[in-house]
């Protein structure tokens, strides 16, 4: 679990210099001057040395702080170096730190960390030893779930809300009282600091056990009655029980003790609560943590000697755990059908199975905010610094209980829009003057209602015919457009597809033709047709090219598919119209000719160069040609660097990650493809692209007019039939299938107060109002930023109404509508309270993501962490009850914050490891861009399920464990999956018969490491596994290849990497060390 | 005279040349006072039956100036046993011969000394023969049956074509198609945007030709039958690939792109042709080879396009050309030209058969045809036998069993020091080779001495034009004679190379005292076509008033010359028989479609001249005064004077304009056949009547290329203005009483007739003004 263990001990004290740089390595991504770990042992050492140390310099620095420059750097250290200390562990941080951290408040970042790399700065504090022990002791972290209690509360439900914000309060207030005490006694301690210095050694000694030495049982323990929080304890089982309310004055009294290390369960607590304690209170409700604190000398360091050794490192099971957040979530709320109708709610967690009944708001499935309650005033909003942002996936597949949205056909007259600002007729529209007229709710605007549409009102204002309305009664509806909303006032024709396949060397060489044109004979027959008709109304057509390009001619009443080739790619253009577009059933002969002559035709080419831009012109030209929207399915394999428009050269550098120009590799290399990507939205034509790289391929370039256009983006590395066949051919078979949207536009209305300001998913978009998407399929998402321009009403809350207008895929065009509503705050608990972190992270690393294009990954990293220390820090200062300021305090409702924004942080993109290519990068980045917050849940924090540990006989998923290594048994078997990659872990002591069922092999040993494929065995544990596994498939929109890998091996270390509450190899912090760092970061914030 | 008929006759059956003047003018000054100048038709290829190919090579004459080849004008001489050939045109340039030639003696002569072989062919062995090629190049915005019937003649002629000809395909509609001609289960094409011009590099690297091109040419010197390796994507051998070819044209569809109304379709005629000239040019560059266009419309994009696809927006007139209002026709002239001049360069030529209602833009492309050889077939549909016959023709076969064509011939002229060489009209372009024999006045393609022929048929005639070099103060001595070599290295369509020499000597005569000599000796026939071309010639760059007047100016200078009369009295005007009908001839010629563009389109006025320019002299004269004969119950059919006086009402009239053969029934044959009077059996002689121009006219269908238009018709008819617009308008709507009694047709125009135009002529030749 401790990422430190290895370290810790080894380390000098005396070297604090040394340790600082390896901190900022670790943490400001930079490129390690020392071992990660080593870092952290540093800065627990660091502090010390610098006290004795450097007076003078300190004194010298210590005005700077307050000055603007310095104030960073200062900070800086003083922020790596509490950091480094936390994160060894539990050893304490630096008191020096949190006198740092209070005096410079802004600088806050771990970016700063470089800077760090002067020990003088760290220095400088040392002179006012005491006080800055005293903060230290203050600082103890008090990590409590403000509404901790409100998990289980809202089990029971959010409706009360004394329950739900009182426990907090309520802790709180215990807390403070608790932790007061505390604090004097810390203050008491200073005495015991000189000491301290004086026996550094004694501090390493320490060290070692917390590294090495698991968390120790009794940490919970103590926990539990200082703690005491009688909410949290019902919600999260695996936590420490904590006791009621009541208990809490004893735990901060118990706190107060601290000063007496002997008594664990007294000054454990303490330490607990800073640390473990603290974090074990994360997931349980909000534990006390803070009180306990007392915290001087839980920091211990600088506290006794006594006091650090038991407690020193941060329990992992004590900080707040998402599978346990996950299965509160399941257990409390996924029995219970979510019904829309109130403004506000808060829905359940994406990882929960549950149902919704839409009686007025979108289905979570199709929106979900960051959160449901909107502070009234921008002020409010820019002070709480949590983005109001929604997440919306417009054709979100829906379960099969649920039924799609209802088409309205308003005839001729088209669907009722308010006058003013155009809004679709939807059931928060007020009707007035006995249902003759009707106020707009997004822009209070009074329309007529045409003579058609009218119905008398009820006694309470209400259409009678309210209820036989979709549109009035409804979150989610659609309605059939008239010409007027088609292009060129013209009903758009079927859409069609277009199959443009690589036959280039490479393509040939690996077998990629032949299969997929195998393929294609039959995936034909499952293109997606609208409801329950008989055949798809979409037309095929097919294309294959290297340097030059094939088009086919395989109109029916042919005897043998025409190829007609095209060479000159420098001005592309569509050779023939009737013929290429074709029925399936209708041409099917043709086709089936034509697609087993193609690898025929191949066979020998010693054609090696590609073109690009050409082929998706090419498609482009041909939808236009033939007046329709569609798709193109593009099968590429290499860079193309034939002579022709967008023509890339390899530009892979990896010695620009971690340098100003590193986002450069994210940028593409020529403005020819968003030109391009230009022409085709306008076509409707939307692209996705199939990659079979064997090396650079330049994917950031490649994938604009995927994204551009709302495609997706496949990537198959070093491609080879045997392995790769069945991702390929079942991503093939997905995407084929898939329902799609064409030529859509996007608009996302908001009554007066709120605006939608910025925009991120796969589109264009050509003003600043509408998305416009070429294509738009059931997994693409896009995600919604709003301003606030006013004030808004906390009575008539925000409105959103999201309209899109399609072409479904039998040619009909249509407006989807989903609207929500949300509550309005003048309170920012009520903020803090309705928030929900997946949809927030999701934002997050989209808004992260795309920062990488325009700034230094470094920049886009500390801006994350700095917004997530200010969001953090306004709670703990406008809503936690006052408390120490050594307790890290997390809102119930964010308290998993921190571990999913580090795992964001940890991210390929952001901190790429050394196996991790460039293109693999572009390639998640622009994954990301598209992803709901399901997918961005499992792919940052990925799932990890034990196998053997349930009996067999159990058919139910296993419950997750935390990703992290110490999870791991050498007796078991996991799974862990991230939407991407699935892996099998087997440990290296699993049981014969387990490794017999399963591999067919008789031991351990005899298991191929990297099988992509179990046996096929007739036993009930293989049935099991691999059920599971391809239930886990089932979930996911794209095929997830297996993986297995063996403990010891040298794939493990590719598995580990998805074990993110672990420190990475490539300087990622663990989870426990960011949680300190964050924490650190609150309190500069706070101070 | 009757000799000098005979002579001329002989001369030409036996090499294929006809002169403006048998016995030549001794001096530059007498000559250009003779009006006409010394010039010759001659006809290269003309079909010798009698005349097998010797298999040997030709000796040259050995001074490099010279290089005469040995013919029957040498004089031999032994020097110490050895053979001496002496007597080349330049002088004296003795040559030894070589050792092959050592038995020579009087009654052991070689052909070509003998005289009767005044025209001899050699039959080269050196290098390879290469195949044929044939490109086509089809339009398939083609009205349905217009496709069918097209595709079922290309069908038809490859049974026609060698079996180891090479064929290729090509079409073009709103694009152009190259068709890949080996491909099993699937059909390839390369498909161009008919709106890009493309150098010949780029079409060449876009069909995948260029690195074999590359190879090619560093193995063209030793192993040029590599060639067909190279392109058998695209140019196949007939035998090969026939059942290919045959369901590929089966299949071919109309161009599917959308036209809407009132648009014309796009047709890509401009790219199609260049890159069917860059396709040979890469591959295939100075071997036989026919590109044959065969189009329904007019380009209307891209290059050369000749008018916008608005159809409400006409395709040029001569007014508009007149008026400067063809904004296309320059940049697709250009367009044209250069396709024209590469193409000849490379030897290939350039057929268009172009068949449609409305023009197709063959004054744009003319010069393809012009420049290169090729043919140029105009027509309504292909869905008519003037087409398919046409076509067929041109794979008729000799006696031989050999085509009637042969390509890339070069002809060189070589004149004794006396003449120089003005130039020559006719389907050829300059090789540009200067020398010693090479006049600097120019008429027609001059300042050369050699041409290239991309393409010959038998009856493919040049006009030649000389200039007599010879001051007036160095009189040549009696009985001098100059001699004329003319040397055709061609291409034989059995792929062999040959090469035809002709030798022609004639006398001089010095102009003052031989007057006689010369003027009996003058071919009026033959100086009628050869003035002619140089009309029609300058017409194509003139405005046509000017060349009338310079026609007029050298008819009456003509008749002043040889003319007798005294001086302003027009009565006693007289001209001997030698020019007897010559100014009969300039008459019609006048009158012609080459130099009138009154009611002919620009595209038709660009056909007919395409004829004349390369006709021999019996066809040009039918041209310039279309043939009429008479068949009535009075006698046997009988040739008549073309004149409105020979319609009569109880005769039946054939007209022969080499363009279009005329049946016209007077009034009372009409009538009579309307009764059916053909049809009783007591009547037979006069269906025998009817019967017996139809099959005249058959006779001269089944032998005429390009096949005529057949006019059936009867007076009232309205197809009866293509007799009464030929006639010599004799009798008017002016002077029909002033003739009174005399039985005709009278013509309604005002043109002038033969008898005024006559009048005319004598009063200015007898006046002294002028």
């Amino acid at each position: 679990m401790n990422v430190n263990q290895s370290a810790p001990s080894a380390l000098p004290y005396g070297q604090p210099q040394p340790v600082y740089p390896g901190y900022q390595s670790s943490y400001g991504g930079q490129p390690g001057s020392t071992v990660p770990p080593t870092p952290y042992e540093a800065s627990y050492n660091g502090p010390l040395p610098g006290y004795q140390q450097a007076p003078p310099p300190g004194v010298s620095r210590a005005p700077p702080p307050s000055g603007a420059p310095a104030p960073s750097t200062a900070q800086a250290s003083g922020g790596q170096a509490t950091y480094g200390q936390f994160g060894q562990g539990d050893v304490q941080n630096g008191p020096s730190s949190t006198v740092q951290m209070q005096r410079h408040p802004g600088s806050q970042l771990f970016g700063s960390a470089p800077v760090l790399s002067q020990p003088a700065v760290v220095q400088p504090y040392g002179p006012p030893p005491t006080s800055s022990q005293v903060s230290a002791q203050l600082a103890g972290m008090r990590i409590s779930g403000a509404t901790a209690s409100a998990p289980s509360h809202s089990g029971l439900g959010y409706g009360s809300p004394t329950s739900g914000s009182f426990p907090n309060s309520g802790l709180y207030g215990s807390y403070p009282q608790g932790q007061v005490p505390p604090l004097s006694l810390a203050q008491g301690h200073p005495g015991a600091q000189p000491p301290q210095r004086s026996a550094p050694p004694q501090a390493s000694s320490f060290t070692p056990p917390a590294s090495g030495g698991p968390r120790m049982p009794s940490m919970t323990g103590p926990l539990l009655p200082g703690q005491g929080f009688g909410g949290p304890s019902m919600s999260q089982p695996n936590h420490v029980s904590s006791p009621p309310p009541q208990a809490l004055p004893p735990g901060s009294q118990m706190t107060g003790p601290p000063g007496p290390p002997p008594s664990m369960h007294s000054s454990q607590p303490g330490y607990q609560l800073q640390q473990n304690g603290s974090f074990g209170s994360v997931r349980g409700p909000q534990p006390n943590y803070g009180s306990p604190y007392p915290g001087a000398p839980t920091f211990g360091s600088q506290p006794g000697p006594p006091q650090s050794l038991p407690p020193k490192r941060l329990d992992p099971d004590a900080i707040p755990s998402p599978i346990q957040v996950i299965e509160d979530d399941r257990n409390n709320r996924g029995s219970e059908p979510f019904v829309t109708g109130a403004r506000g709610q808060v829905p359940p967690l994406v990882t929960t199975n549950f149902q919704v009944k839409d009686q007025g708001n979108a289905s979570p499935r199709y929106i979900r905010c960051t959160s449901y309650n909107i502070p009234c005033t921008s002020d409010m909003a820019k002070q709480a610094q949590v983005p109001l942002a929604a997440i919306i996936k417009p054709l979100a597949r829906l379960p099969p209980e649920e039924a799609s949205p209802y088409v309205v056909d308003h005839g001729e007259s088209g669907p009722l829009r308010c006058n003013r600002c155009k809004a679709y007729m939807c059931p928060f529209m007020q009707f007035i003057e006995g249902g003759r007229r009707f106020q707009c709710c997004f822009c209070s605007c009074i329309n007529d209602v045409p003579p058609q549409y009218f119905q008398h009102l009820d006694h309470t204002g209400k259409r009678v015919d309210a209820y036989d309305r979709p549109e009035l009664s409804l979150g989610s509806y659609e309605f059939l457009a008239t010409v007027d909303y088609c292009k060129n006032n013209k009903f758009p024709s079927p859409p069609a597809f277009i199959f443009m396949i690589d036959v280039s060397y490479n393509a040939i060489r690996s077998g990629l033709v032949r299969l997929l044109c195998e393929e294609l004979k039959s995936l034909l027959d499952f293109l997606p047709r609208e409801g329950s008709a008989e055949e798809s109304a979409i037309r095929v057509g097919f294309v294959t090219y290297n340097k030059v390009l094939h088009f086919y001619n395989v109109k029916s009443s042919l005897a043998q598919p025409q190829m007609m080739v095209v060479s000159d790619v420098a001005d592309m253009f569509v050779p023939l119209l009737d013929g290429f577009l074709v029925n399936v059933n209708e041409s099917r002969t043709v086709i089936t000719s034509l697609l087993d002559q193609i690898p025929e035709m191949f066979a020998d080419t010693r054609e090696t160069e590609t073109v690009f831009a050409p082929v998706i012109q090419a498609g482009m030209e041909a939808l236009k040609a033939a007046e329709c929207a569609g798709k193109l399915f593009l099968f590429h394999t290499s860079l193309p660097i034939a002579e022709a428009p967008g023509k890339l050269k390899n530009r892979d550098d990896r010695k620009l990650i971690n340098t100003d120009k590193e986002k450069t590799l994210f940028q593409p290399q020529t403005s020819a493809y968003q030109t391009l990507a230009k022409e085709c939205v306008a076509q409707g034509c939307c692209v996705d692209l199939f990659l079979f790289p064997n090396q650079y391929v330049d994917v950031a370039t490649l994938s604009v007019v995927p994204q551009l256009t709302g495609g997706s983006v496949y990537k198959y590395a070093c491609f080879q039939v045997e392995n790769d066949q069945e991702r390929f051919l079942s991503d093939l078979c997905r995407d084929v299938q898939k329902v799609v949207g064409f030529d859509a536009v996007m608009r996302v209305r908001t009554s007066t107060g709120i605006r939608a300001v910025d925009f991120f998913g796969a589109f264009y978009m050509s003003n600043t109002t509408d998305v416009e998407l070429a294509g738009l399929d059931v997994d693409k998402t896009v995600t919604v930023e709003f301003k606030h321009d006013d004030r808004l009403n906390e009575e008539s809350g925000a409105l959103l109404q999201c309209a899109l207008l399609y072409t479904s895929c039998a040619g009909q065009r249509r407006l989807r509508i989903h609207n929500l509503a949300l509550n309005c705050c003048t309170q920012l608990a009520d903020l803090y309270r309705n928030c929900e972190t997946d949809t927030l992270i999701n934002y997050m690393a989209k808004f992260a993501y795309r920062g990488v294009l325009s700034s230094p990954v470094k920049t886009v990293r500390d801006t994350l962490i700095t917004q997530c220390a200010q969001i953090l820090a306004c709670y703990r200062k406008n809503c936690a009850s006052p408390s120490s300021a050594g307790q890290l305090i997390l809102p119930e409702c964010m308290k998993l914050l921190p571990v999913y924004l580090n795992c964001v942080l940890k991210s390929d993109v952001l901190q790429p490891g050394a196996e991790v290519t460039t293109d693999d990068r572009a390639y998640v980045r622009q994954l990301v861009t598209s992803m709901d917050v399901a997918e961005t849940n499992v792919f940052f924090y990925p799932r990890l399920l034990p196998l053997t540990k349930s009996p067999i006989e159990n058919t139910t998923e296993p419950p997750a464990v935390r990703a992290s290594e110490e999870r791991l048994s050498s007796g078991d078997i996991y799974l862990l999956e991230n939407g991407l990659n699935l892996f099998l872990w087997v440990g290296a002591s699993v049981q014969q018969g387990v490794v017999q069922n399963l591999f067919n092999v008789s031991s351990f040993s005899h298991i191929t490491s990297g099988l992509s494929v179990l046996p096929v065995l007739d036993n009930p544990l293989s049935k099991k596994v691999r059920g599971l596994i391809d239930n886990l498939r089932m979930q996911r929109s794209r095929y997830m290849k297996l993986i297995v890998v063996k403990q010891e091996d040298k794939l493990e270390m590719l598995f580990k990497h998805f074990l993110v509450e672990d420190k990475s190899l490539s300087g990622g912090a663990s989870y426990v060390d960011f949680l300190c760092h964050m924490h650190k970061e609150i309190r500069q914030l706070l101070s | 005279m009757a000799t000098y008929l005979e002579f001329i006759q002989q001369n030409e059956e036996q090499d294929g040349v006809r002169f403006s003047w048998n016995v030549w003018p001794s001096s530059r000054l007498e000559a250009t006072r003779m009006v006409v100048p010394l010039a010759c038709l001659l006809t290269p290829l003309k079909e010798r039956p009698d005349l097998p190919p010797v298999q040997y090579e030709p000796v040259l004459c050995s001074r490099p100036t010279c290089k005469a080849i040995l013919n029957p004008l040498w004089v031999t001489i032994e020097v110490s046993g050895v053979a001496i050939a002496d007597g080349s045109f330049i002088g004296v340039c003795p040559t030894l011969f070589p050792p092959a030639y050592t038995g020579i003696s009087e009654v052991n002569q070689p052909a070509e000394l003998m005289p009767h072989f005044s025209t001899i062919e050699y039959m080269v062995q050196r290098g390879a023969q290469s195949p044929l090629i044939f490109l086509y190049v089809v339009d398939t915005c083609l009205e349905e049956d217009d496709l069918q019937a097209l595709k079922e003649s290309l069908q038809m002629s490859l049974s026609l074509l060698p079996p180891d000809a090479l064929v290729g395909l090509i079409t073009f509609g709103r694009m152009v198609q190259v068709h890949e001609l080996s491909c099993e289960g699937i059909s390839k094409s390369y498909v161009f945007r008919g709106t890009k011009d493309l150098t010949a590099k780029q079409i060449q690297d876009m069909l995948g030709l260029s690195k074999p091109a590359m190879l090619m040419q560093q193995a063209r010197p030793t192993q040029p039958q590599e060639h067909p390796f190279v392109s058998s994507r695209f140019l196949q051998p007939v035998h090969k690939i026939d059942m290919n070819l045959t369901d590929l044209l089966g299949e071919l569809q109309r161009d599917p792109w959308p036209v809407t109304q009132g648009k014309r379709p796009l047709r890509s005629t401009g790219v199609a042709l260049s890159i069917a000239v860059g396709l040979l040019e890469g591959t295939f560059p100075n071997t036989g080879a026919r590109i044959m266009l065969f189009t329904g419309g007019p380009p209307t994009q891209g290059p050369g396009m000749v008018v916008g696809d608005e159809l409400k927006t006409p395709i040029r007139s001569w007014h508009d050309i007149e008026k400067d209002n063809a904004r296309f026709m320059k940049k697709a002239t250009k367009h044209y030209e250069m396709l024209a001049n590469r193409t000849a360069a490379n030897g290939h030529c350039i057929d268009i058969y172009a068949c449609a209602l409305d023009q197709t833009g063959l004054l744009e492309m003319k010069c393809c045809t012009n420049l290169t050889g090729g043919h140029m077939v105009m027509g309504d549909s292909f869905n008519t036998s003037l087409f398919k016959q046409t076509f067929q023709r041109i794979f008729s076969k000799d006696f031989n069993g050999n085509f009637r064509m042969a390509f890339g011939a070069t002809l060189e002229v070589k004149t004794s020091r006396e003449l120089k060489i003005a130039g020559a009209i006719g389907p050829c372009v300059s090789l540009n080779v200067k020398g010693p024999c090479v006049s600097e006045n120019e008429l027609g393609v001059g300042g050369t001495s050699q041409w290239k022929i991309c393409a010959l048929d038998p009856t493919s005639t040049l006009g030649i034009y000389f200039e007599v070099a010879n001051q007036h103060n160095a009189p040549i001595p009696q009985g001098g004679r100059g001699a004329i070599q003319f040397v055709t290295q061609y291409q034989h369509s059995s792929t062999q190379k040959r090469i035809r020499v002709t030798t022609i000597a004639r006398n001089w005569a010095d102009a003052q005292s031989q007057l006689r000599h010369i003027e009996a000796a003058f071919d009026q026939e033959a100086a009628a076509v050869l003035m002619a071309r140089l009309g029609v010639f300058r017409a194509e760059s003139e405005e046509g008033p000017d060349v009338l007047r310079w026609l007029d100016r050298q008819l009456i200078r003509l008749c002043q010359k040889f003319g007798q009369y005294n001086k302003e009295d027009p009565t006693s005007f007289r001209l001997s028989d030698a020019f007897s009908l010559y100014p009969q001839f300039m008459f019609h010629l006048r009158r012609s479609p080459f130099l009138q563009v009154f009611n002919n389109s620009p595209d038709e006025s660009s056909y007919y001249r395409h004829h004349f320019g390369r006709q021999d002299l019996t066809q040009s004269l039918i041209m310039i005064q279309p043939i009429l004969y008479s068949y009535s119950f009075h006698g046997p059919p009988e040739p008549v004077l073309l004149d409105s006086s020979s319609i009569l009402a109880d005769r039946i009239l054939l007209m022969d304009t080499f363009f279009q053969i005329v049946i016209y029934l007077g009034e009372t044959i009409a009538q009579w056949r309307k009764a059916g009077y053909q049809d009783m059996p007591e009547y037979e002689n006069f269906k025998h009547l009817l019967q017996a121009p139809l099959d005249d006219a058959q006779e001269i269908l089944q032998a005429r290329f390009p096949m005529p238009r057949y006019v059936n018709t009867e007076h009232g008819g309205s197809q009866s203005r293509f007799l009464l617009s030929k006639v010599n308008p004799s009798q008017t709507h002016n002077n029909l009483y002033a003739w009174g009694q005399e039985t005709g047709a009278p013509i309604l125009t005002d043109d002038v007739s033969l008898q005024v135009f006559m009048d005319h002529l004598k009063k200015l030749a007898v006046s002294s003004a002028s």
